[in-house]
């Protein structure tokens, strides 16, 4: 009885002091603040150019897409896509899409209007991104991830 | 480090002393009347030759780290200012970034020997399983201490082999957030990297007691893979005659070591660690150091994102099991006329690997790197299974005393 006891009370000890050691690594409360929602003028981006802001340490890219790129991601056909997404899916308004500059395979920014889909290039390990900023070629095996965002008004956009 | 030591102290204290704290008896037995294989080569002085670096790489971090400053706005500047301000900070931090270079070149002859001598099986697979631990700590340790200067390299290096976990399903991204301390490789990673790069060179020093410990204890390979079978004929002691030996290796290694300081102090890095860190922006062409090129090369041979992870970490995880995937009898490639060809052609692999982990991964270098890959596992699971079972050996001496008389005789004559 004694022995079963010590060892629960040991168990549980050794696990509560294990927790704050393990948790003490993840994002402070600090860096989750600095996380906070922020905002991008619209009005300055112009027809077929990408901008890129910084939000929690990654870039997202606001691209400003032209008739012909918004064409070219709505005709794909969803089996050609390693990673299956309608455009629609992907954009909230037809002309802006918002992505995380973040390539999926192992973390590099790719870049912008390269590559053979004119989308992005990761200049890495070769993955090229659609005007979707979907997967389509390379060893990244999923779409560039879309952030939460809102248009807050007709030239505001609000990341997070 | 193991039996009881013959060791006498000769004087009063020495005797009083050493009834209370035989230490003086653990040296003596383990470096001074150890026996040591009378036929034993200069491949194997490289055992001595990782200590010294291993001492060298942390005298020089301990002094690097009373000027370098852990933080994502300063320790880029805090290198430049040992660069040109500490009084011989340029000679520190060389020594120190070129002594991790050929701290990887002699563990890399290190491990290639015990691969062709057969250094790896019975009794003597703790031991290499040791080493290979020990490998692993450094390989840690080597990537953290490249994040440190905060270049270029250093936070596109950290990011692409931090995301290296994020490949593992469901907790990846979870993992990858924990180790980063944010939402990116940031200033909490550089803190904590500073933190383990510091600690592990200490977690190598006690690996490598055991390392030692074990190899006292089953004795010493040699380039014959016979055991020792009588003491008296078949070895020599420790010192002086291993002493010596190793001495002379070391020497000959700190000219090899200076010359890389002294005259092409960066010739293994990169130009982009020049550059301060930009999250913004990724360099054209990441390239990791030297040293982990051919497993680079192993990972961007797979085209899956999860599959390349698995193969790069199977590479190293495979020597683990070369004690029982390897079936000869017979320990040296000495006596093995067919896997020592196998040998080579794996050497030549691994160097071919690294050649084609700094290329950029598109076109006829992918091809290259996949069929080379598949020889090099082919070489631990396919080959060395089946050679055991197949290759005929050549007759073994029938002790190192034999051997090394018999070519003593030949010599002569």
């Amino acid at each position: 009885m004694l022995f079963i006891a010590t060892g629960a009370v040991g168990a549980v000890a050794v696990g509560s002091v294990a927790w704050p050691l393990i948790s003490q690594m993840n994002p402070d409360a600090s860096t989750i603040a600095a996380g906070a929602p922020i905002d991008v003028d619209l009005s300055a981006i112009a027809e077929g150019a990408i901008v890129t802001v910084k939000w929690r340490g990654k870039p997202i890219f606001v691209r400003h897409r032209t008739p012909k790129e918004i064409k070219e991601a709505v005709e794909v056909p969803l089996s050609s896509l390693p990673d299956p997404q309608s455009d629609a899916q992907r954009v909230k308004k037809p002309e802006w899409l918002v992505v995380i500059g973040v390539c999926t395979h192992l973390g590099c920014i790719p870049l912008g209007h390269q590559g053979e889909y004119e989308g992005w290039f990761c200049p890495c390990h070769g993955s090229a991104y659609d005007t979707s900023g979907r997967i389509r070629k390379g060893p990244a095996p999923k779409n560039l991830e879309v952030p939460s965002y809102a248009f807050t008004s007709d030239t505001k956009l609000t990341i997070g | 480090m193991s039996g009881p030591s013959t060791y006498v102290p000769k004087s009063a204290l020495g005797r009083w002393f050493e009834s209370r704290l035989p230490i003086m008896g653990l040296i003596h037995s383990s470096f001074v009347a150890y026996p040591t294989p009378r036929n034993l080569n200069y491949w194997w002085t490289f055992g001595g030759i990782l200590s010294v670096m291993l001492m060298v790489q942390i005298i020089t971090g301990i002094v690097l780290v009373m000027h370098y400053t852990p933080h994502v706005d300063y320790a880029f500047n805090s290198i430049e200012l040992i660069m040109r301000d500490v009084n011989w900070g340029w000679m520190l931090r060389y020594t120190h970034a070129n002594g991790a270079s050929m701290f990887f070149v002699a563990v890399y002859i290190h491990m290639l020997r015990g691969l062709y001598y057969g250094s790896y099986k019975a009794p003597r697979e703790v031991l290499w399983i040791l080493g290979v631990i020990i490998y692993l700590l450094m390989m840690a340790t080597g990537f953290m201490g490249y994040v440190l200067p905060w270049g270029q390299m250093s936070f596109w290096g950290a990011t692409v082999i931090t995301n290296l976990f994020s490949a593992i399903p469901l907790v990846g991204e979870s993992i990858t957030t924990w180790l980063w301390g944010g939402y990116s490789v940031d200033n909490p990673t550089l803190n904590r990297f500073f933190s383990l790069h510091y600690l592990l060179p200490f977690m190598i020093a006690g690996v490598v007691v055991l390392h030692v410990w074990a190899l006292h204890v089953v004795g010493q390979n040699n380039p014959d893979g016979v055991e020792v079978k009588n003491v008296a004929r078949d070895t020599l002691p420790f010192t002086p005659y291993a002493t010596i030996k190793d001495g002379f290796a070391m020497i000959c290694f700190m000219m090899f070591f200076a010359w890389w300081i002294f005259y092409v102090p960066n010739y293994l890095g990169h130009a982009d660690n020049y550059i301060e860190a930009n999250p913004l922006s990724t360099p054209a062409h990441i390239v990791p150091e030297w040293y982990y090129l051919p497993f680079y090369a192993i990972l961007r041979a797979v085209p899956s994102k999860l599959g390349g992870v698995v193969a790069m970490f199977s590479a190293i995880i495979v020597l683990c099991f070369l004690p029982w995937l390897d079936t000869s009898k017979v320990r040296s490639a000495k006596y093995r006329p067919v896997y020592k060809v196998f040998f080579w052609l794996f050497v030549a692999s691994a160097i071919g690997l690294g050649y084609l982990g700094a290329m950029p991964a598109e076109g006829g270098y992918v091809l290259a790197s996949r069929l080379l890959a598949v020889y090099y596992f082919a070489f631990f699971l396919v080959v060395m299974p089946l050679l055991g079972l197949f290759e005929t050996p050549r007759a073994l001496p029938a002790s190192i005393a034999d051997s090394v008389l018999k070519n003593a005789h030949s010599a002569k004559a």
